[in-house]
Parts: structure tokens; sequence; C-alpha cells
């Protein structure tokens, strides 16, 4: 087998454009897919929470310019607030599906998992290809709800039933839109599942010679955990996601319950749960949550220890504090739902499971901290990313001591304190993980570099736009302003905060058009940056070792033997400041 | 660079501890007895919170200067420390399970102690986009209720079942909500159609409405004034205004008020 397998290596497969760059096999390739399906995604989730900002900012102005365009979501030139109850869902939905879930997963994840433990590709490539294309066709059927008569759904991303059960007759966008919806988030849930498979075969079978799992960079211990949480998770979204439109378009009633009376006619469903798809929905909400942060760990972790170069400290903790992490995700959920009327005795139990999360998210940011200390760091766009997490991650993490207590959470729930709390650690600290991935890795998917100039600008923007958009809320949530009300200026109570909205939105559009700044960096790098070498950051693990961009099949004959672990640097006695994981046994390091 | 980025941190760590210190935006005030024990466990966890993200952001912004890279120097090769490790582990634990002991012991006192048996039953009813109240009336009995009777047209919120006559003395009102200062409430909550969620900041009362349940909370206004009830789960287009008053009085006015509604039915 073995000399059967090097023959095909030297046989230099030839495809057509379409087989290369379409309809691929390549790990790599498909991982670059994944990323441009995020970069599209996010842009797109961006470009709707303008529109959010615009209304809560300035709820009575009229834009005429926009009315041309949206003639519904405009009528008479101010937005409506079922325009924007439309683009808050969608902007959730797509950023935490189609970003978070594939960019740090999917996208990083694909390309460097099977070179950074040696393999040349995933387990299954041809299922690799299909999990992105069922991940695509979802996306489209996704953006297609934005499109159809009626709108977008107006139910959030977590899609309440019975609001999202009952169809047209609860709101405009419940219609169409909502059951478009549902269908995506479904297909959606099944291309993960693919993924999660292929990643945690992978890593469990084509690890080279000397990979053993404590020699695996934490990027790829981060990923082989968060495809555990995504084997586990995403199948039961899907059979809520079927239930669900089962209820919507196949007259069941799972989560109708009888007797409801909607803009004054009767429904004609009886014996179902509203609470059976809040548990549902979040026994997947609350791992997913760690499916978008634990990949951003792992890359943190890993830039972190490149550019202070030290050795990550306390490796061993790191690993098992992403496996506790993992494994306490699944018996949080219920803490999403301490006034959802669910027994007050299970909200005790939740309250002690999630506080018990904090523990291995606080070793892991001393560890992050002991990292730096004796570090001699290397100030590079990646890191500065690198460093943006931790600080980010630690101001989103420390509210979840608040919003873990019922009795707090009493007050706190679903006010803007909660939308500041996930916001900066799940989706600006994750985006933080994104940006260090991207520029970390940039030179080898592109061998070329990207500029630090710009990338140094583009950090300082968002560095400074995210706390100034999202630290406010927090006090617009201790003031008790509720979320995912389309203006604030209906109550007497909070009328004080208007002038915070606008403070928020004139920060958040500052804050967007830099992001332009990173968008000009990545493309025009891509074909003017200056030419990377195989190993432009000094580096330890695999993927550092093969050309930039690397061969189809990644080491050609050149199989990699592991002999050191991932992160050692400056090894006394060596003389570089950096030890390859494949350099030779028998160094001062081994 | 290093030294931006320091004092970057060191900025932003100290405006958000001085804004939350000098309360520029804050609670709304307090107006229930068992609201006490909450903010008072709210404001600690925040103080503990508050301390932890001050040093973390603090030493990371001292790391980050103390540490940047001088030319030819060498890192430390320092990877491990398991004394330092345990001593941390164990710390953070034993905070966060005495925060989260005290937390469980506010919320059982309150969430798992019933109201008295004399406190006053009232009826919460969310629809799409308002809030239906229902006094008993003299006879201290609900009226049945039937789905199928509904009738907004008519008035008839409810569905309130007229040949029932527990149900003729029922006070029904829309989006206004009286109550006496002092006395024990007992509110059932309810909902026509979707989930909405009954939220009174002043009372620091948060409780969703849940189609196909009937859900008992309790409080008691210690103040009297009048504040405002938003609903705080997501119901729909007009979920930001649906809004009722909360009129807290006393009992002589609180008795004069459910005679002058009864009268106006």
């Amino acid at each position: 087998m073995a000399s059967h397998s090097s023959q095909t290596v030297h046989t230099e497969i030839r495809h057509g454009f379409i087989r290369t760059y379409i309809f691929s096999t390549d790990h790599k390739v498909i991982g670059i897919q994944y990323l441009m399906l995020a970069l599209f995604s996010v842009l797109l989730g961006m470009g709707l929470s303008v529109f959010m900002r615009l209304r809560l900012a300035w709820p009575a102005a009229k834009w005429p310019t926009l009315e041309q365009i949206f003639s519904v979501g405009f009528s008479g030139g101010q937005m409506t607030p079922e325009f924007y109850l439309a683009m808050m869902t969608m902007h959730g939905t797509i950023m935490v599906f189609f970003v978070l879930t594939t960019a740090p997963l999917s996208g990083f994840g694909n390309y460097f998992l099977p070179i950074q433990i040696g393999a040349r590709d995933m387990a299954f490539p041809v299922l690799n290809m299909l999990s992105f294309w069922v991940t695509f066709v979802a996306l489209a059927v996704m953006v297609s709800a934005l499109l159809v008569t009626g709108g977008a759904p107006i139910s959030g991303w977590t899609a309440y039933a019975p609001l999202s059960a009952l169809g047209q007759v609860a709101g405009p966008g419940l219609g169409t839109g909502q059951t478009l919806w549902v269908i995506s988030i479904a297909i959606f849930c099944a291309g993960s599942l693919l993924t999660a498979l292929n990643f945690l075969c992978t890593t469990i079978n084509l690890r080279a010679r000397g990979m053993s799992l404590m020699r695996m960079p934490l990027t790829v211990w981060a990923w082989f955990t968060t495809a555990i949480l995504a084997l586990l998770a995403f199948p039961v979204l899907l059979a809520g996601g079927i239930l669900l439109l089962l209820d919507r378009v196949g007259g069941s009633s799972f989560f109708i319950p009888g007797g409801l009376v909607v803009s004054d006619k009767l429904i004609p469903h009886e014996g179902g749960s509203p609470l059976l798809w809040q548990h549902l929905f979040w026994f997947f909400g609350h791992p997913e949550v760690y499916i978008a942060i634990l990949p951003g760990m792992g890359v943190t972790s890993h830039i972190l220890s490149t550019f202070a170069r030290k050795p990550i400290f306390a490796y061993k903790a790191m690993v098992s504090a992403i496996f506790a992490i993992g494994f306490i995700s699944y018996i949080v959920w219920g803490h999403h739902m301490f006034m959802s009327g669910m027994s007050p005795f299970s909200s005790m139990v939740f309250s002690v499971t999630t506080m018990a999360v904090g523990v291995p998210s606080a070793i892991k940011t001393f560890n992050w901290l002991a990292t730096l200390r004796g570090a001699q760091i290397r100030f590079t766009t990646p890191m500065l990313f690198a460093l943006g997490f931790v600080s980010l991650f630690v101001t989103g993490g420390i509210t979840g001591l608040l919003l873990a207590q019922p009795a707090i959470d009493i007050y706190l729930h679903d006010t803007s304190f909660v939308v500041a709390h996930f916001h900066l650690i799940m989706g600006v600290a994750a985006i933080f993980g994104i940006f260090g991935g991207t520029y970390y890795w940039f030179p080898k998917m592109f061998g070329r570099m990207m500029s630090e100039r710009l990338g140094r600008i583009h950090f300082w923007f968002t560095l400074a736009g995210v706390y100034a958009i999202f630290m406010p809320m927090h006090f617009m949530g201790i003031s008790g302003a509720p979320r995912r009300y389309a203006q604030l200026t209906e109550f007497t109570y909070l009328q004080h905060l208007q002038p915070v909205q606008i403070f928020i939105s004139i920060c958040a559009f500052i804050t967007i058009a830099a992001q332009f700044i990173f968008l000009y960096n990545f493309f025009v790098s891509m074909w003017k940056g200056e030419r990377a070498g195989v190993n432009p950051w000094e580096a330890t693990s695999l993927e550092w070792t093969i050309p930039s961009p690397p061969p189809h099949d990644n080491f050609g004959e050149l199989v990699p033997v592991v002999n050191h672990g991932p992160y050692e640097y400056s090894v006394p006695g060596e003389p570089t400041d950096f030890v390859m994981q494949n350099a030779p046994a028998g160094s001062v390091a081994s | 660079m290093p030294f931006a980025f320091a004092v970057f941190l060191w900025f932003m760590a100290s405006i958000t501890v001085a804004l939350f210190i000098g309360k520029v935006w804050w609670l709304p005030p307090l107006i229930s007895e068992h609201g006490a024990a909450i903010d008072r466990q709210l404001v600690i966890t925040l103080i503990i919170a508050g301390i932890a993200f001050f040093l973390a952001q603090i030493s990371l912004g001292y790391l980050i200067w103390r540490f940047r890279a001088k030319g030819g120097q060498r890192a430390t090769y320092w990877h491990e420390n398991s004394r330092l490790e345990s001593v941390w582990t164990i710390g953070t634990a034993v905070v966060f399970i005495l925060l989260s002991l005290n937390g469980n012991r506010i919320w059982a006192s309150y969430i798992l102690t019933p109201p008295p048996a004399d406190a006053l039953p009232i009826e919460v009813t969310a629809q799409q986009f308002a809030w239906n109240i229902r006094y008993p009336g003299p006879d201290g009995k609900f009226g049945r209720t039937d789905p199928h009777l509904i009738n907004d047209a008519n008035a008839n919120y409810l569905g309130l079942d007229s040949k029932d006559p527990a149900s003729r003395d029922d006070i029904t009102t829309q989006n206004i909500m009286a109550v006496p200062v002092n006395r024990p409430i007992r509110v059932m909550l309810r909902t026509k159609d979707v989930t909405h969620s009954f939220f009174v900041p002043v009372l620091r009362v948060k409780q969703d409405t849940v189609p196909g349940l009937m859900i008992p909370i309790h409080f008691t206004a210690n103040r009297t004034g009048e504040y405002e009830i938003p609903c705080a789960e997501l119901c729909g287009m007009q979920h930001y205004k649906m809004r009722a008053r909360l009129l807290v009085m006393s009992d002589t006015d609180f008795e004069n008020w459910l005679k002058q509604r009864a009268s106006m039915q």
C-alpha cells in the first residue's frame, strides 16, 4: 500500500478550471471557498447592520433615496419597524451561521488542519466538496429570503415559536421568508455535520508519524473539539428545524399549543409546546457559541506563542481547558431560558454549570497573559489582533458572571446588556480570531505578504471602534433598555439613551468604513504583495515547512516526521529561536 | 506601538470603570421589596467582574509594553508552573462558586417562596401588541374565558364568558395596571398569541408569557407613582411599542380606581 500511495504522489493530476477552482476536492481550495463565502456573508451581514443603526439612531428620519430602492421597507420615506426586524433577523442569522461558523472552522480548519498534522488532504475529499456546496445552497436559500414578497422573517435569529411557526398571520416576513429561513438552516445543518465528521476522521487517522496528540498545535485541538461540538449540536437543530417546517407547512403542532388567537383569528393547532423549540434551539445554540469562539482561541494561542517567541504557557492546561469548555457547553443551554417559564429549579442547576464554564475560560486567559511574561513580542498585524482577542475575550466573557445568575438575569435578560455581552465575546472576539488568522496565514495561502502598514491602521480603527460600539450597550442594558426594539423613544424611562444610540451608530459607521482598508489590503496583496518565503514568521508548525502557496498534495513525497512539540521557541542552546516540528530529533529541544 | 497599545487598554479600562462608578447610566429607581437583594447581588457581581476586568486589561497593557522585542535578545524559556496554575484555578473556582451560591439563594428566596395567601390576584394577558389586565372584582373569582369568544372588535379581548356568573364583576383594562402600595400582588401571566415578556424594570420583575401556560409571579411595590411596563420578548413588528402603564397607589386610591373602572364596564 505504501508504495502504491507514493506512486500516486508523482502523478501530477491536471484538472480543468472547473475541477480545480469550483468543484475541487483539494482541502485548500475548499478552505478558500469557505473563506470567500464567509467574506461575502460578512459584508452582507455588516450592510444589514447599517440599516439597523440608521433606524435606532434616527427613528423618525426620512430617507427618500432609500425609499426609491426599498419601496415597502421605507414606505413614506421612514424605515418601518418590520424592515428593522427583518434586517436584525438576517444580520444575526447570516453572521452566526455563515460567518462565525464557516470562516474559523470550515475555512481555516479545512485549509490548515490537514497541513498542520502532516496530511495530504482531508479523510474524505469528495465529502468535503459536498459539504461546501451544501453550505453554498443554504446561503443561496437564506439570501433569497431577503428577496421574496413579504420580506425576510422578523422573528430573530432564534426564531422563537410560535411567532416563527404561525405564518403570515403573526406578522410580515413570517410567511415565505420564514419558510425559506427554516429550509436554509436545515440545509446548513446537514453541510456542517459532514464537515464535522471529516474533521474528526482526519484528525484521528491522518496524523503524520510522530504527531502525537500532545504535539498537535492548539489550533488543531480547537478545530477537533469544535468538530465534536458541531457533530453533536447540528443534528439537534436539524431535527428542530424539520419539526418547525412541519408546523408551518404540514399542519402539525410540535410548537403550537391549542387556543391561540392571533389577530383575532383562532389558530387551528393544538397540543404543542413553545418551550420545546427553545430547548432544541439552545441545546444547539449554546455549543454554537463555542463553535464560533474555540477556533479563535486556538488561533490566538498559536499566534501569541509565535510572536512572543515563547512556548505557550501550560500547553496541557490549554488542551484540558478547550475540552472542559467543549464538554460544559453541553450542559449550560438553560441559561438562555431563565425567564422562559422553565422550572426555576433547573435554572439553579444551569446557573452552577454556567459559572463552571468560567473556570476553564479564566485558565485560558491566565495562560495567555503568562505566555507574554518574559517574551520578546514582535508587533506584527496578526499579533495585534491576537492581543486584541485577549482583551475582548476578557471584556466580553466577564459579564457572563452576571448573566449566569438567574437572580440578576431577572433584570438583565433580553436587554442591551446581553447584546453587548455576546457581541463582544462570540462576535467581535471571534472576528478578531478570524482577522488574526487571515493576516497570519495569508502569506501561506497566497504566497504574498499583506501590507503591515494597512494592517495596523485597520487594527486600530477596529479595536477602538468595537469598544466604542459595544461598551455603551452595557450601560443601556443597565438602564433597562430591552433588545430587539426598533426604537427606544416610545418609553419615557429610555428617552435619555437616545444620544447613546446616536454615538454608537456613528462609531459603527466609522468602524464599518475601516473594514474597506482590510478588503483593499486583502485583494491588492493577493496580486501585488511582497513575495512570501516558506516561513516568513519564523514559526514552527508544519504549514511553514512547505512552499507558499503549498502544492496540490501539500508535502509531496516528503511526508513529514514530527519530532517536536508545536511551540518550541527560544529553546536555550538552539542556534535559532525556533525549532521546527519536523527538525531532526536529538537537538536540545527534544 | 507597544506603548500606544498599553495606553489604549489602560485608558479604555479606566473610562469604563469610571462610567460604572459614576453611575452615569444606571438602574432605574427600585420600588419593590424583593428587588433590594437582586440589586445588591448585581452590584457585588459587578464589582468583582469590574476588578477582574480592570486588572486583566491593565496587566495585558503592561505585559505588551514591558516585553516588547528588544533586538538581539531571546525570550525566557518558561512554559509551566503547576503551583501558579493550581492557585489560579482554585481561586477563580472558589469565587465563582460563592457568587453562584449567593445568587441561587436570592433567586430561591424570591422565586420559590410563594406569596402570602391574601395576596391580591391580578391576571395579565399579553397579546400582539397590548397588555390586558383583569381584576376578579368583589367576588374574588376570575370568570371563565374561552378563546372562541375572543373578539377584539367588540372589546372582548380575553374571550370572557358572560354566562359565567363569576365573570360579571371582573374588571378588565388594557395597557393600564393599578396596584396598591405595600400589598403583596400575585400576577397570573398568560398570552393569547405568541411569547411576550412581562418586564417591570422598577420592580426588578421579568417573566415570559408562554402560549399554553399560566405562569404565576408575585411582588410587593413599596412606592407610589407611575411607571412603565415594556415587553421584553420579541413578539412581532410593534414589539417596541408594546407598553403598559403601572400605577402604584395608596389603598384608598386603588379602591376608588377599581370602582371607577367597574362603573365604566
